[in-house]
């Protein structure tokens, strides 16, 4: 069973090498690979967690090299759930993804890129999940983030350079603090294996650890979004194609709390900075939910609600007690799952109503009643009303706070409430703009093609030479019902057709029931998170199953 | 553990120069920040073996005297990532000069759009009230009124303009990365129009 933990890796990173190989011309073979790979690492992830669950964590020594030295993987329950969720979720935004790309006759998302990037993508998510030391899970990070880069400025065009540029930066800077992380913690303890730093860090100087703590979190926090660290955030993710987005909001940060959780228990037990996390926590949700209050586009609001929501996670982090990384582990389970739905809704409703601002959006409950239904569930799920899996995400992390009975415990219990209501109304608001009101006068009808229609000042001169032919300024009409016709409206090439490609419904509604199975499975897995828990702060399963052979 | 002074002073010096490049504008600039912080901080993890000692090979030299390899592949596993993402930075500042004519980053753009509607309302209301309480108004006061007006309204137009033109450059990558010449746009936009009717 050991065996089996590089594969999540090694399948979508030979996959990628395949992918490029055959490449364009055989672009249905292409998809076949990534639909199959990723079905593949789907059900090893399953397999993994049921092992890891059963026998404890699970370790392999790549090389037969000895632990200290060589570069091993570790699965346990953590790493299991994180990897099986993280896989369903890029499963069913690749099945969109293709919907969507196949609709649009591949011409703003070039395949050819698409399919490598987005493989290369999954191996660096999975690489951190399962690394066994500091310097893998670098590795791991960075495998990801050049694969993100990619897939964020895919097609080059000038929002996404933009945006890009912001995102690309921030993420090289984390890094460089991340390699000078790994140098002080290999300077003062001799190690970068995970097991080994646990057994040997608590004999270093207090200074030392929390020097090498403090930097860790805020590398760890730079890539989570959490509150001062997520201006980046909103700008650089709503730019890319929906899939895109909806992978990056639902993962990228999600990788960033695991390592959160793994550095915080396993490394540095005791807690000695849970109330700068607290207090960090209470801004993320406060600061993330007002953002979202103002917002009216809806990508960007999604954004926000996802910087808002990582709070509840990192107030997991910061209490510390078994209950709290139970709950903490569930709400980023929860929360892959939902965030990552809201963001593929988005993109569906962006193709049905031509745009994602809520200020130009009506009636659609009436014209797409699926939809409707689509964005309903997981936003009362996302806002945690009673029996969804939000809920009880919140329920075990407010239980937790209570159980704590500190001041900061008892603050944060309050913010949270706050918040979620803000979520709610957040979710109302959506619900009644883009859903419930009348069509907006001035609305073109469904199915057609909406026109760029800018500003009234668009006359400008300078604007002239730069538009090219071709791209949608001229000579769009309504187009047939059920046919996809790209223009681009406030910039962005837009496709709008009065019924999405099946593909596209399916996987949204597939990670809907996704996120239902959490609410109908509640009881089993969160006895499961309250295991990882345990086996978390119990620290010795791992220690001694990387070191004990 | 001792360590040389002479590495960790020059590695400071580079994160310092680098982090100073890293603060300007151009993508370039950050660029070679990047890299010279890169270097910077992989001298740091080399410095973390200690002293330096023998090449450590496994045999003919007597084992404790090798440097500590461990932090020499970790310095290349980075160096190797750095000139990853260096080639892609290259890349990206080379498309922004290519749609925007600089290489400059850009504010987020909600920030740059309340700063600047902010600044403009305010001017607006300044211009307004200096323009009520003069009593005696001449045409050449109207007329310096109206083209102070006229200046703010182009201020807030050539900002969208500069959004749109940023825009607008999208749609199809390969005419516009690999610049297909014109007669190709012609000919795609009627086999469009042929294949959708």
């Amino acid at each position: 069973m050991n065996a089996l933990v590089p594969l999540p890796v090694l399948l979508p990173l030979c996959a990628t090498g395949l992918s490029l190989a055959f490449g364009t011309r055989l672009a249905r073979f292409q998809r076949f690979i990534s639909v199959a790979v990723l079905s593949a690492v789907l059900c090893l992830s399953v397999a993994l967690m049921i092992a890891a669950d059963r026998q404890g964590p699970l370790s392999v020594d790549l090389g037969d090299y000895a632990p200290p030295l060589g570069i091993t993987l570790v699965a346990d329950r953590l790493s299991g759930l994180m990897l099986t969720v993280s896989s369903a979720v890029t499963l069913a935004v690749l099945v969109y993804s293709l919907g969507q790309g196949m609709a649009d006759r591949d011409k703003e998302t070039p395949v050819a890129v698409f399919h490598p990037a987005y493989l290369i993508l999954v191996a660096g998510v999975s690489l951190t999940f399962v690394a066994g030391d500091l310097v893998n899970l670098y590795v791991g990070f960075e495998i990801m983030l050049v694969a993100s880069f990619v897939l964020l400025t895919l097609g080059g065009t000038g929002p996404r350079i933009r945006a890009g540029s912001t995102y690309v930066i921030i993420s090289l800077f984390s890094s460089m603090l991340f390699l000078t992380a790994i140098a002080m913690t290999y300077a003062a303890a001799g190690t970068v294996n995970f097991a080994q730093l646990a057994v040997r860090l608590p004999d270093l100087p207090l200074g030392v650890q929390t020097l090498v703590q403090a930097m860790l979190l805020t590398v760890f926090a730079i890539k989570a979004a959490v509150f001062p660290l997520a201006a980046w955030l909103p700008d650089s993710y709503p730019t890319a194609p929906a899939p895109v987005t909806a992978v990056f909001a639902g993962l990228l940060t999600k990788v960033g709390i695991y390592c959160m959780l793994r550095v915080e228990t396993l490394l540095f037990p005791g807690n000695r900075l849970g109330d700068l996390l607290m207090a960090v926590a209470l801004a993320s949700m406060t600061v993330g939910i007002l953002g979202a209050v103002a917002q009216t586009d809806l990508k960007r609001l999604f954004s926000f609600t996802l910087i808002s929501h990582i709070g509840y996670m990192v107030f997991g982090i910061g209490l510390a007690t078994r209950e709290a990384y139970g709950g903490a582990i569930f709400y980023v389970a929860h929360h892959i799952t939902v965030q990552t739905t809201l963001f593929l809704v988005a993109g569906l409703i962006e193709r049905r109503g031509g745009t994602n601002e809520l200020t130009r959006l009506g009636g659609l409950a009436r014209a797409a009643p699926l939809l409707a239904v689509l964005f309903f569930v997981p936003a009362m799920n996302f806002a945690g009303i009673p029996p969804l899996s939000g809920f009880i995400g919140k329920l075990g992390l407010m239980r937790a706070g209570v159980a704590d009975g500190g001041v900061w415990a008892w603050v944060l219990v309050a913010g949270a409430t706050v918040t979620s209501l803000l979520t709610l109304y957040v979710m109302a608001k959506i619900w009644n703009l883009a859903f419930w009101r009348a069509e907006p006068p001035g609305q073109a009808a469904y199915g057609t093609v909406l026109e760029a229609a800018d500003d009234s000042d668009d006359d400008d001169p300078d604007l002239g030479p730069d538009r090219i032919p071709g791209t949608g300024d001229e000579g769009v009409g309504p187009a047939p019902a059920g046919q996809a016709v790209a223009a681009t409206l406030q910039g962005r090439a837009v496709t709008t057709t009065i019924r999405p490609p099946r593909a596209m419904t399916a996987a949204t509604a597939g990670a809907v029931l996704l996120g239902l199975a959490f609410t109908v499975l509640a009881g089993p897995l969160t006895a499961f998170t309250d295991r990882s828990a345990a086996e978390l702060i119990a620290r010795r399963p791992y220690v001694e199953e990387v070191l004990g052979r | 553990m001792t360590m040389s002074f002479s590495l960790l002073a020059t590695a400071v010096v580079l994160c310092a120069v680098g982090g100073i490049l890293m603060l300007t504008r151009p993508l370039t600039r950050i660029l070679l920040g990047a890299v010279i912080t890169g270097n910077g901080i992989n001298l740091l993890v080399l410095s973390a073996t200690g002293p330096a000692g023998a090449a450590p090979l496994l045999y003919g030299v007597p084992l404790r005297r090798i440097t500590d390899p461990l932090p020499q592949a970790i310095a290349l596993t980075a160096i190797v990532i750095t000139l990853a993402t260096t080639a892609f930075l290259l890349a990206m500042a080379y498309r922004s000069y290519q749609l925007t004519g600089t290489d400059e980053v850009h504010d987020d753009l909600e920030d740059r759009r309340i700063f600047l509607r902010a600044e403009v309302l305010g001017q607006r209301a300044e211009l307004r009230e200096e323009y009520r309480a003069e009593s005696g108004r001449t045409r050449g006061e109207r007329a310096r009124y109206r083209a102070e007006h006229r200046r703010l309204r182009a201020r807030l137009r050539a900002d969208r303009a500069l959004q749109a033109r940023g825009r607008d450059a999208g749609g199809d990558l390969w005419h516009d990365v690999l610049g297909a010449d014109p007669e190709d746009y012609v000919n795609d936009k009627d086999a469009d129009r042929g294949a959708t009717g």
